[in-house]
């Protein structure tokens, strides 16, 4: 019940389309396709980000990815994973649309495969041009406040900021850079990559986040669904104490006999 | 200037190595085992091969599977071979390919092969690496070229494991649709190379030595190495190695996925049997000690071994499999009609050991490449 109020009075407005949860998820790392879909469900998620590299559009062996994800429900975020640079990442998207998938695109530009660390200017590249393609952009960066205000004037719909490097779940670690994006936004931020417990999902939010990403804490959990369950109420959780008004914390404790008592009533 | 591997090799201890996992104890160990993931080195690999580290193996494999399920999630990758071809000017006295074994010869032709892949792609496989022995007139790079050209728009994942070329060659191969180059040194001792590699242009150690530093420069985008574990003894020497060699790969090609295979040798045409074969449980060490020191390198696991054996190691830290396969050239649709490499041990089906996979809580990754990530 609660849920819905707060779907009518602070929706997540992303690409003209609005939403009522907050936490988006990722597909990659589960155990069955069985999992992932229980996980999903579990979550309320509306937009679940799916690699293309892993979509077999014209699938003659098992079961491909997007049969456990039901569209009809969720907002297919398909993603450009493995793309090394801006070519790659266009090319990939482009063949995505043709091939009858949304015209949605998480852009992740990462030339390492290991740490997966976004090429800022290969990123910066494609955005320009997917946007003009008619793309709704959603692109993976850096904690970077400056690239963040370019994306938003190249036309993205979102900033997606990482916490720390992805699969690491290590948190927040960009904190006083995100405070920063947030801040000067006028497009959603949401905090992807590194996100490893509910609390750290609960922390992105209470600092002004619009949503969180979250895959491989609950896709390598022992329990996925329930792990799910946990972010989603903790992404509402931290959303609501976002809006509720925290009280600043403070450097030191307030004397009680001000310094400048004397200064009263002259 | 980036230096080779040659260079780094030539300077390198190896022999010292060998002798830290002699005497390591279980200090070596702990400190081994305690260090953050990624910040471990050579030294460490090696006290994570010693016999200390192999009363302990428990615990080494618990570390293992953390990291690896980390990085990787609950996944098992799934590729399947191709053996293209089975003519050989190389004398390679192990290999049951080697030239002059009175084995019958077969070279696929366009249509053969089409074949092949089609019958792996209506089983599911996706990634599919293509094999050839060593004969520059009949396997060349036109042959290899044609053959990518021809597989590239139905395969998503294509990778080689042929004679070695030049950076050129690479470029040419890449531009064909080569997502990834497989070499095995087979061995990194020279002498023990000299005397196992006859005749042919395998021969020269130096230039098969840096092959996948000519193939990360023509920018594939995964570079898998190895050594035929059991060539030269003691194989540890072997396996310090390959973890120098991807250790150095994975810092001069930072764009490219390294992959480590770890075949141990096995019965072939050619009669070779090694002396001192490498255990199960030292095998089930060094899928262990490699995860601890590569955190992301993929580590793949052929049909050679026996089936329960490769499902014990997927848990351990093997990310990548082969099913079903055949290594004989056309042995997909005409099993058998032409002489297999080695002895293919796990006789099951794709899907009964996708099946086996899925019963042990992993998910089956058939695809995971695109052909817009082959600008």
């Amino acid at each position: 019940m609660a849920i819905q109020i707060e779907t009518t009075t602070d929706p997540l407005v992303i690409g003209g389309r609005t939403f009522a949860s907050r936490l988006l998820i990722g597909t990659g790392k589960f155990s069955s396709g069985e999992s992932m879909r229980d996980a999903i469900d579990a979550s309320r998620t509306e937009i679940v980000t799916v690699a293309l590299r892993r979509v077999d559009l014209d699938s003659t062996g098992g079961p491909d990815i997007l049969a456990f994800i039901d569209t009809s429900k969720i907002q297919l975020l398909p993603n450009t994973s493995g793309a090394a640079d801006a070519h790659e990442a266009i090319r990939l998207a482009r063949l995505a649309r043709a091939m009858g998938l949304p015209a949605w695109v998480k852009l992740e530009v990462t030339p390492d495969p290991r740490y997966l660390i976004p090429d800022s200017v290969e990123t910066l590249k494609a955005a320009e041009q997917l946007v003009a393609d008619g793309f709704v952009v959603l692109p993976y960066i850096n904690a970077d406040p400056v690239l963040a205000k370019r994306l938003e004037e190249a036309g993205c719909a979102t900033v997606m900021p990482l916490g720390s490097w992805i699969g690491s779940n290590q948190g927040l670690r960009t904190r006083d850079a995100i405070r920063i994006i947030v801040e000067q936004a006028t497009v959603p931020v949401v905090v992807d990559a590194g996100l490893g417990a509910p609390s750290h999902a609960a922390f992105a939010m209470e600092l002004g986040a619009d949503a969180v990403l979250v895959n491989t804490a609950i896709a390598v959990a022992a329990d996925p669904a329930e792990m799910a369950r946990a972010f989603k109420e903790a992404t509402i959780a931290g959303r609501r104490g976002y809006l509720a008004g925290l009280a600043p914390a403070r450097e030191s404790a307030e004397a009680s006999s001000p310094l400048t008592g004397f200064l009263d009533g002259r | 200037m980036t230096s080779s591997f040659g260079d780094v090799l030539a300077a390198f201890p190896i022999a010292d190595f060998v002798e830290h996992a002699g005497s390591s104890g279980d200090a070596d160990v702990s400190r081994a085992l305690a260090k953050d993931h990624g910040s471990r080195d050579v030294r460490d690999f090696a006290a994570l091969m010693s016999d200390a580290a192999s009363r302990r193996l428990e615990g080494l494999a618990r570390a293992s599977h953390e990291l690896t399920t980390k990085r990787f999630g609950k996944t098992v990758h799934m590729y399947a071979p191709v053996y293209l071809s089975n003519e050989c000017l190389t004398t390679c006295t192990y290999c049951g390919f080697a030239k002059g074994l009175p084995i019958v010869r077969k070279t696929l032709s366009n249509e053969e092969s089409l074949d092949e892949a089609r019958y792996l792609l209506a089983r599911g496989f996706r990634s599919i690496l293509l094999l050839t022995g060593e004969h520059q007139k009949l396997t060349g790079v036109d042959f290899l070229e044609e053959k990518l050209r021809l597989l590239a728009p139905v395969v998503p994942n294509l990778a080689i494991e042929v004679q070695v070329w030049d950076e050129d060659e690479y470029r040419r191969l890449r531009a064909a649709g080569c997502d990834g180059v497989v070499v095995y040194q087979e061995t990194y001792d020279r002498d023990t190379y000299a005397k196992f590699h006859l005749a042919g242009k395998k021969r020269d150690y130096d230039w098969r030595l840096h092959a996948p530093e000519r193939a990360g420069r023509a920018g594939m985008r995964r570079l898998g190495i190895g050594a035929l574990l059991g060539l030269h003894e003691p194989w540890l020497q072997d396996a310090v190695a390959v973890a120098a060699h991807a250790l150095f790969l994975t810092k001069t090609f930072w764009r490219s996925e390294i992959s480590i295979s770890l075949p141990r040798i096995r019965p072939s045409a050619s009669g070779y049997s090694p002396q001192h074969p490498v255990t199960d449980r030292e095998l089930a060490q060094a899928v262990c000690a490699f995860r601890l020191l590569l955190p992301d390198a993929a580590i793949v696991m052929s049909s050679r071994e026996e089936a329960s054996f490769r499902d014990g190691l997927i848990r351990l830290g093997v990310t990548h499999t082969s099913a079903g396969s055949h290594a004989e050239p056309g042995g997909y649709i005409h099993p058998k009609e032409a002489e297999e490499q080695f002895e293919v041990n796990d006789l099951r089906s794709p899907e009964e050991v996708a099946e086996a996979i899925r019963d042990m809580g992993y998910d089956v990754v058939w695809k995971d490449w695109a052909e817009p990530l082959r600008a």
